[in-house]
């Protein structure tokens, strides 16, 4: 047999994979090690995650031994992920249910809640949308699909899109409780099923903004006015109508408005404990005020 | 031929055993057992789908199960849209895959000169390397708005997610049907042709009918690809877990797929609850409505027929 | 309608119906460049994402990507390839071979988003590796098997009999005969195999989406057992997720990915013509 040509390569493809598993070997040992260096795991809610995402970067400039990996998916999502014990701090647009607790502590969690924004939750339609005004009443039947024409609300004769986030995120659960059932715990209407359910907030503004037919909801933060329109909630037919905004969501005048939360095990590292300090502190709630959303008031 | 087609075995089995290290002995039985660990991966899976998903079964009622509403958050598992939702999209893909697809192969295989073979085939192929999120964001960006400027309420349709699936289905149906259509031999079309039949009668009459087997083959991966599919699915069928009234207009209704469903909620759930269990449940029910696919489609291949026979060796 | 009529009717639909199938494809490739072309730069590849994603690059997303694809390399290859060389080489015709092969077969009709879930109880939460590159590499891994498998299989039977007979016949015991004589031979066939597995993996979502993929890191992950952003969940979460998103860095992420997964296509074509041309038979 003459000379093989293809040794070679099978040797530049041995060296490749030693290489590789030398690599592989090393990055083993460093996070073996790192331990403490390790970032600070922060998942969540969709609401806070671009917040927690502007929380990270700025701490980071301030703090650059700290680092912070913020992922989204969901208030769901992060609390699930302190249950499970793989996150540090979940971030979550709604409390933890009580079973939610309870499985967190028979995990050995005992989850601990911090409030760290506070959110208007804006309606919002399209820009060629003529109606501008609902009732929390009229928003509950549009949403249960008991309305399902625009012009029985003072629009156009069309058809009604609902926009909705996905059931495993906070703002779907709140605007479930308060809005579709009216804050009334017996009611046990739900979201008509013809509802798009978007993964995510962005999803809700970018239906809205191209849809003439939509109506969604989401966190004021996420709204563009130049691209989608507000609508001025009124909490039952004699009342004004409001429309959302950082002062009328902190005033407590604008129906719908939540808090936002933070959670972590009892008793966190250091880092964390320093980490959420900050947050609350004014350099934290500057860039929450920055993002669109309500600051906590100071004590 | 008869040469080439031996099995290799009987040289190699007749290796000389003298001189073999313990080493040898032991790279053998490795890839002896590296070469069934195949098995043992799919049933690892499956047990550990079975094992997560069947408290689900177990837990909730049939009833329930398979009934109209999906809401997890209120306990609600009423796995029918999510199955309407997958049922519905995947038909309607491969309805519009299929006969695009066959019609292409046979372009291809047939009647389009070498040249322009060679372009477009490459180009199929590409077709196949895109991944599944670049054609949800131009789906979800660029095709939605477009479905909804021709008259539908929303973009974000059953008909949508059907579209780009069908783009996704073909490269699978198109190469299956020219493996087909290779097959049938030439004598059958050179026998037609001398008959005086045209080209297009020599196809639509010999050749098609004789790479039946093969076009069913193609429908079936088609429809397996298809069902699969999840991100581009998520991102353009609105996930709406309805079953849209009859009256109404199905294909430019919004649908929730099962797929889409365990990548929308697959993060939120705690471990160990119901609504984990159930999503486990659907992705054994993925596995299973697969699994089920792609053996028929095996076995009517042959591929799980034992030893490939060797391609010409000589020279 | 003559025959020869319909013939020509019949050939110019079938021309219209191709060109159908051909034309998007085109249409689609040549958008996202024609998008996302502008975005794409020297500092869109090399910085880190700023302000909220808004500003920057996605150097962490590439990074991660390339991260994640060696290691899936790293767990496919040598599983694989030793499946090919039994499945080649050992594998008698007989019952369990024909399960291997329909495991196979099935293996590769496995739903990605079914791989996400198995990965996600497999490897994040059984084995407790948490949602890490380990965890994502492994899931990754198994999904490409078939597709390394079959190709290998192929290069490795598509290696002349008489390399087989000769070295057999000259002393080699049959381990040495494969390690020495096919291996190399079949090594060209094997790399395209496993480039266009890679190239599979490297652009998936749904597997990654629970078992690795990170929405964004402050740093580069240190460790295998670290988090990473990778580029097809990169564009989803900038696509669906990130208010005040550009355009233009959307579809230069979509162009990344894209030139990303189809060089990896375009080398192991490459590859296998490159090697053909070396070859002694």
């Amino acid at each position: 047999m003459p000379r093989r040509p293809s040794i070679a390569i099978c040797l530049l493809l041995l060296l490749t994979a030693l290489a590789l598993s030398a690599c592989s070997r090393t990055a083993d040992a460093a996070g073996a090690q790192a331990g403490t260096g390790r970032a600070i795991q922060n998942k969540g809610s969709d609401t806070l995650v671009n917040l927690a995402l502007a929380w990270a970067e700025q701490y980071r400039v301030e703090h650059p031994d700290i680092s912070i990996a913020v992922t989204g998916g969901g208030s769901g999502t992060g609390i699930a992920a302190l249950i499970n014990g793989t996150v540090d701090i979940a971030n979550a647009s709604r409390v933890m249910k009580d079973d939610e607790i309870a499985e967190a502590q028979a995990n050995g969690i005992d989850p601990q809640e911090y409030v760290v924004a506070i959110d208007a939750l804006a309606v919002i339609v399209n820009k060629d949308n003529p109606v501008s005004e609902l009732t929390i009443d009229q928003l509950a039947d549009i949403f249960t699909g008991r309305v399902r024409n625009w012009k029985e609300v003072g629009g156009l004769d069309e058809p009604i899109i609902l926009v909705s986030r996905e059931s495993n995120s906070g703002t779907h659960v709140y605007f479930l409780e308060e809005v579709v059932r009216k804050g009334d715990k017996e009611n046990k209407d739900v979201f008509a099923r013809q509802t798009l359910l978007m993964p995510s907030s962005v999803g809700i503004t970018s239906e809205v903004k191209r849809n003439p037919h939509a109506i969604g909801y989401d966190g004021l933060g996420y709204v563009d006015t130049n691209t989608e329109k507000l609508i001025a909630v009124a909490k039952d037919a004699g009342s004004p109508f409001v429309l959302p905004s950082v002062a009328t969501g902190a005033d407590g005048t604008y129906p719908i408005a939540r808090d936002l939360y933070v959670y972590t095990d009892k008793s966190p590292s250091q880092a964390i404990t320093d980490y959420l300090t900050w947050i609350t502190g004014p350099e934290g709630q500057a860039i929450v005020a920055k993002l669109g959303f309500v600051p906590i008031a100071k004590e | 031929m008869a040469v080439a087609n031996e099995p290799a075995s009987s040289p190699l089995a007749t290796a000389p055993a003298p001189g073999r290290r313990w080493g040898e002995v032991i790279i053998e039985s490795i890839i002896k057992i590296a070469g069934v660990s195949v098995i043992f991966i799919v049933g690892f899976i499956f047990l550990f789908l079975l094992w997560e998903g069947l408290p689900a079964i177990l837990d909730i009622p049939l009833r329930q199960l398979f009934g109209p509403q999906w809401y997890p958050i209120e306990e609600h598992f009423g796995l029918l849209p999510l199955l309407f939702g997958s049922l519905l999209v995947t038909v309607v893909a491969v309805l519009i895959a299929l006969p695009l697809g066959i019609t292409t192969a046979i372009y291809l295989g047939e009647i389009a000169p070498p040249w322009l073979r060679d372009i477009l085939k490459p180009i199929i192929e590409i077709l196949a390397g895109i991944p599944s999120i670049v054609l949800g964001f131009l789906g979800w960006i660029a095709l939605a708005p477009l479905i909804q400027t021709m008259g539908a309420p929303t973009g974000l349709t059953a008909f949508t997610g059907a579209l780009i699936l069908a783009y996704m289905a073909l490269p699978t149906i198109i190469s299956i049907a020219e493996d087909a259509l290779y097959a049938v031999p030439r004598e059958y079309r050179d026998g037609a042709l001398a008959i005086g039949a045209t080209q297009w009668q020599t196809i639509w009459r010999v050749v098609v009918p004789a790479a039946r087997s093969g076009m069913l083959i193609a429908v079936m991966l088609g429809i397996g690809r298809a069902i699969g599919e999840t991100m581009a699915v998520l991102m353009v069928t609105g996930n709406a877990a309805n079953i849209p009234a009859f009256s109404e207009n199905w294909l430019f209704s919004p649908v929730r797929t099962m797929t889409a469903t365990i990548a929308a909620e697959m993060g939120e759930v705690a471990q160990g609850s119901t609504h984990y269990h159930v999503l486990y449940a659907i992705g054994l029910l993925l596995f299973l409505i697969t699994l089920a696919i792609n053996s028929l489609a095996a076995r009517l291949i042959g591929v799980s027929g034992g030893r490939r026979s060797r391609p010409g060796g000589s020279l | 309608m003559t025959r020869q009529q319909t013939h020509r009717i019949a050939i110019t639909v079938m021309t219209i119906v191709s060109a159908i199938v051909v034309i998007p494809i085109i249409m689609v490739i040549g958008y996202v460049i024609w998008m996302g072309i502008s975005a794409v730069n020297w500092e869109f590849l090399t910085q880190a994402p700023r302000n909220g994603m808004t500003e920057g690059g996605i150097m962490p997303a590439i990074v991660g990507t390339v991260i994640l694809t060696l290691g899936t390399a790293i767990v496919s290859m040598p599983l694989s390839i030793a499946t090919a060389i039994y499945l080649a080489e050992y594998a008698g015709d007989n019952r369990v071979t024909r399960w291997v092969r329909l495991a196979m077969v099935n293996l590769a009709g496995i739903p990605s988003i079914v791989y996400g879930l198995f990965g996600l109880g497999a490897f994040v939460l059984f084995a407790g590796f948490g949602t890490s590159i380990i965890a994502g590499s492994l899931t990754l891994g198994i999904m490409t098997m078939p597709v390394v498998i079959s190709t290998s299989e192929e290069a490795i039977l598509a290696v002349p009999q008489q390399f087989r007979t000769v070295s057999l016949s000259l002393g080699a015991s049959k381990w040495q005969t494969i390690w020495h004589q096919i291996l190399p031979q079949a090594l060209p066939g094997i790399l395209t195999g496993m480039i266009l597995g890679l190239g599979r993996a490297a652009g998936e979502t749904a597997p990654i989406l629970f078992t690795v993929a990170a929405f964004y890191l402050p740093q580069l992950p240190q460790s295998i057992f670290d988090q990473t952003m990778a580029l097809p969940y990169h564009l989803y979460v900038i696509a669906t997720q990130v208010p005040g998103m550009p355009v233009s860095i959307q579809y230069g992420t979509a162009l990344v990915l894209l030139g990303f997964v189809l060089s990896l296509t375009l080398i192991a074509s490459l590859v296998r013509t490159f090697m053909r041309r070396q070859r002694e038979w």
